[in-house]
């Protein structure tokens, strides 16, 4: 688009908004944020019969939050569906969640999300979203996970389609910053539009603001400098600030401040918003060494959709906050191509120098590795036979020498989706001060809750899950709060 | 490509993103194929987390029609015409008008003025403004070069793209019913993203109706001709005969068909689009849009004086549309069907 035409376009547009957006109006309900659960709490209350405004931190360009960069949802059905397979009951779906979490959940909380989830896709339906059977290169999900066509901002501009054609008003660029809250109660909330500060007030308000892994100030405080080294994978609206001003003003926490979903991504990514393409899905079938070239973790523990979560823990709490992924040609097909050039050299020592690294002890790193690898039947696709004897740490499964020209290398670094501490909530959403008694009208949905049930681990789809069914919990609540 | 192959969440929407993941990595041949298979529905822009302002700034349509425009040059034959698809607007205006002139000053200049503004209302009125041979003549040649010209251009893609043999029945059949009913524009369903997110059949429906009542055009002068030729009938026909009737709904589906793609084109958001390219679609669009209305309007003022002006204007026309056939964006239907066809042929079975 040439400059002039965009702005002319853009005038328009903001002449428009003006036109439509009144601040100084009472809304039956506010909801914060712009992503998934945002929408869902906003579109439930509007059909519900609220008039509803929406506050969105990022511009338009930007919108859903990291709900833009996800691709399914994880739901249980007892029937196979157009795009599920199988069936996935609540029990199976809580084991799996048992599992990840560790027990470090809401069994109560945790039971509501996945009954809720087997109503949800139709409902999703209905607001514009579509779905496609998985995807190819995913992590055999397509039992338990309905993915989204176009991925996430394709199901986000669905909804914001549906919210304009219900008349729902929308806000861009602009962030709320603080939650006036007297007595548990919402008072009114100060935020910055466009540069300019607004009083907003409303009857019921939902939050639904993300976490704080965008903060990395706030991360310093719990993992120090090696925050510095940390990559944002999504959106880099997600400072927080909300979640601190509702903490300091004694609503209850969840959650560990320093847990978070956390994986192993290309040390070349952006520092912020890289979303999917900087995903690596070669450990199983590499040795990951540290800045010294030494191995440190088992690579081959369990399959890879089960230990993806972890290796972002494992780089942040390395020296520098970096590892390299060392394979050999053998396992340059066995993965998802990821969207940066493999690094290259025809000897071990080569590729040392490339990556940055003592060539000596990458050498050693590898020779003794090699010498450790017990013969076996490779097979990328289940746990196979091929293992390592009397290494430390081992590696327990597709362990190969590397031994086949070129050798190829990866540099890797923690790429953080979201945190986990949160502010606690009921099973309504109702936000609950420290004291245990429930705000009166405000309400929390998405990350910046979502430790209420996932305290530790990750499994595909949990976060979409989680706001999609505690967004419209509280859409449905505020709608009801504010009628009455 | 590389940050499509990555990320992959687009790959439900269309043939071209499992297509671009059959590949880790692509040849000229291989972008030529993907250019060509995409049906510009701009549903990828859209849904793409990578769109511009972010910092990979991914814009697969404009990229792809890009690539498009090149490929029509790259494969055109002879290869001194590969100019006209860089200035369409002029090229094809030029010789539309050219062609006008010519066959208006022919007119002109072999008839008095009587002959020319008289009423024709006796049989083969039309062959008494333009003798028969010479009409029949310079169609069949100027047509029968373009069809050898568009031939050569599909070879020289198929070649390009990796040869191999044509068709086989199955992969045919998919072919065609992906042409015939576009499928692959506007995956999922919903239509093409026009203006914004929102999506719109209007594309899909405006590009039947040209495409359809191209057909019928053609199936009207068709019949006509095995009528005046096999069945020894003498023009012109009545109003409710199978060739006026093909031709007056091919006409109106045409006019309605080409408008509304210039439409649609004129309200689109330009952020996904390749201008290159739109300067192409437009200059085809409205000879088609001239073509139909000319014909219709001589339909409709064939008992008048101005009969003979209006066919010398309506044959000009569509003496220029046989003249630039290969080099206008007509080729699209050629390369884009070769590209379906080598779809069809490396889509698993399994698929629909």
């Amino acid at each position: 688009m040439n400059p002039r035409r965009a702005q002319s376009l853009r005038r328009l547009v903001m002449k428009r908004r003006l036109d439509m957006v009144n601040l100084h109006e009472l809304y039956d309900v506010l909801v914060i944020g712009g992503g998934n659960a945002a929408l869902c709490a906003a579109l439930t209350a509007r059909q519900a019969g609220a008039s509803v405004l929406v506050l969105e931190h990022a511009p338009r360009d930007f919108r859903g939050g990291n709900s833009r960069h996800t691709r399914n949802l994880r739901a249980m059905h007892l029937q196979p569906t157009a795009t599920l397979t199988e069936s996935y009951s609540e029990s199976d779906y809580w084991k799996d969640l048992l599992g990840v979490t560790g027990g470090k959940t809401d069994e109560n909380l945790a039971r509501i999300t996945i009954r809720a989830t087997s109503e949800i896709l139709p409902w999703m339906e209905a607001q514009g979203a579509r779905f496609q059977p998985s995807l190819s290169g995913t992590l055999n999900l397509s039992r338990t996970n309905a993915f989204f066509l176009g991925g996430g901002k394709a199901l986000m501009n669905a909804y914001y389609l549906t919210a304009e054609r219900l008349g729902i008003k929308v806000l861009y660029d602009t962030e709320v910053k603080s939650i006036r809250l007297v007595d548990a109660t919402v008072q009114d909330v100060l935020a910055t539009s466009e540069g300019s500060p607004v009083t907003v007030r409303a009857k019921a308000i939902v939050v639904a603001s993300g976490g704080f892994q965008a903060n990395i100030e706030w991360l310093r405080e719990y993992w120090g400098d090696a925050a510095d080294n940390f990559v944002i994978r999504g959106t880099p609206y997600a400072k927080g600030v909300l979640l601190r001003n509702l903490l300091d003003q004694g609503v209850a926490s969840i959650g560990d401040p320093k847990q978070c979903h956390a994986v192993a991504i290309d040390a070349r990514s952006p520092k912020f918003d890289g979303g999917i393409v900087t995903r690596l899905d070669c450990i199983p079938f590499s040795i990951v060494v540290d800045h010294e070239a030494k191995r440190f973790y088992d690579e081959g523990e369990d399959i890879w959709p089960k230990r993806y979560a972890i290796w972002g823990r494992l780089v942040a709490m390395r020296p520098k906050q970096i590892a390299y992924a060392v394979m050999d040609a053998k396992s340059e097909k066995l993965f998802m191509p990821s969207v940066y050039p493999s690094v290259r050299g025809d000897s071990v020592a080569e590729l040392a120098g490339k990556l940055g690294l003592n060539a000596a002890a990458l050498e050693k790193t590898v020779r003794e590795y090699n010498a450790a690898v017990r013969p076996g039947t490779f097979n990328g696709g289940l746990l196979d036979d091929c293992r390592t004897e009397g290494i430390d740490p081992p590696k327990s499964h597709w362990a190969r020498a590397l031994e086949a020209a070129p050798f190829i290398g990866y540099p890797l670094r923690p790429g953080i989706t979201f945190t986990y501490l949160g502010v606690k909530v009921d099973e309504n959403a109702r936000v609950l001060m420290s004291d245990g008694r429930p705000c009166t009208n405000l309400f929390a949905a998405g990350e910046i809750m979502a430790g209420n049930i996932l305290g530790e681990g990750y499994m595909a789809g949990i976060g979409m899950a989680i706001g999609s069914v505690f967004g419209r919990i509280a859409g449905r609540e505020t709608a009801k709060f504010a009628r009455n | 490509m590389v940050i499509c192959n990555a990320c992959r969440y687009c790959e439900g929407f269309c043939s071209v993103f499992p297509a671009m993941e059959l590949r880790r990595s692509f040849t000229s041949g291989d972008l030529s194929y993907l250019a060509n298979l995409c049906h510009d529905c701009r549903g990828c822009y859209y849904a793409c987390q990578y769109a511009p302002p972010h910092e990979f700034a991914m814009n697969v349509p404009q990229t792809l029609a890009r690539l498009r425009k090149e490929t029509y040059a790259e494969y055109v034959w002879p290869r001194q015409f590969a100019g006209a698809f860089e200035r369409s607007g002029t090229f094809i205006s030029f010789v539309t008008s050219l062609g006008i002139a010519l066959v208006v000053l022919l007119v002109v200049g072999f008839h008095s003025p009587g002959v020319i503004f008289a009423r024709h209302l006796e049989p083969r009125a039309f062959y008494a403004v333009i003798p028969e041979p010479l009409m029949v003549g310079v169609s069949a040649t100027t047509l029968g070069f373009a069809v050898i010209a568009l031939a050569m251009g599909f070879r020289n893609f198929w070649r390009d793209t990796g040869g191999g043999p044509v068709a086989q029945a199955r992969s045919l059949t998919k072919a065609v019913s992906d042409v015939l009913t576009l499928r692959n524009l506007g995956g999922g369903g919903d239509g093409c993203n026009n203006r914004d997110e929102a999506f719109s059949q209007s594309r899909r429906y405006a590009h039947h109706a040209m495409f359809y009542g191209f057909l019928l055009c053609f199936a009207s002068t068709c019949t006509a001709a095995f009528y005046e030729h096999v069945l020894g009938r003498v023009s012109p026909y009545p109003l409710l005969s199978l060739p006026v009737l093909l031709g007056t709904f091919g006409g109106v589906g045409m006019l309605v068909g080409t408008a509304g793609l210039i439409w649609v084109k004129v309200e689109s958001d330009p952020a996904p689009a390749a201008k290159a390219m739109l300067k192409n679609d437009y200059a085809l669009l409205t000879q088609l849009f001239l073509a139909a209305a000319t014909g219709l309007l001589l339909l409709v003022l064939r008992d008048s004086s101005l009969m003979a002006i209006l066919l010398a204007i309506h044959l000009g026309v569509i003496l220029s549309f046989f003249l630039t056939l290969p080099y206008s964006k007509f080729v699209h239907g050629i390369y884009r069907s070769a590209a379906l066809l080598r779809n069809a042929a490396e889509r698993p079975a399994k698929e629909s």
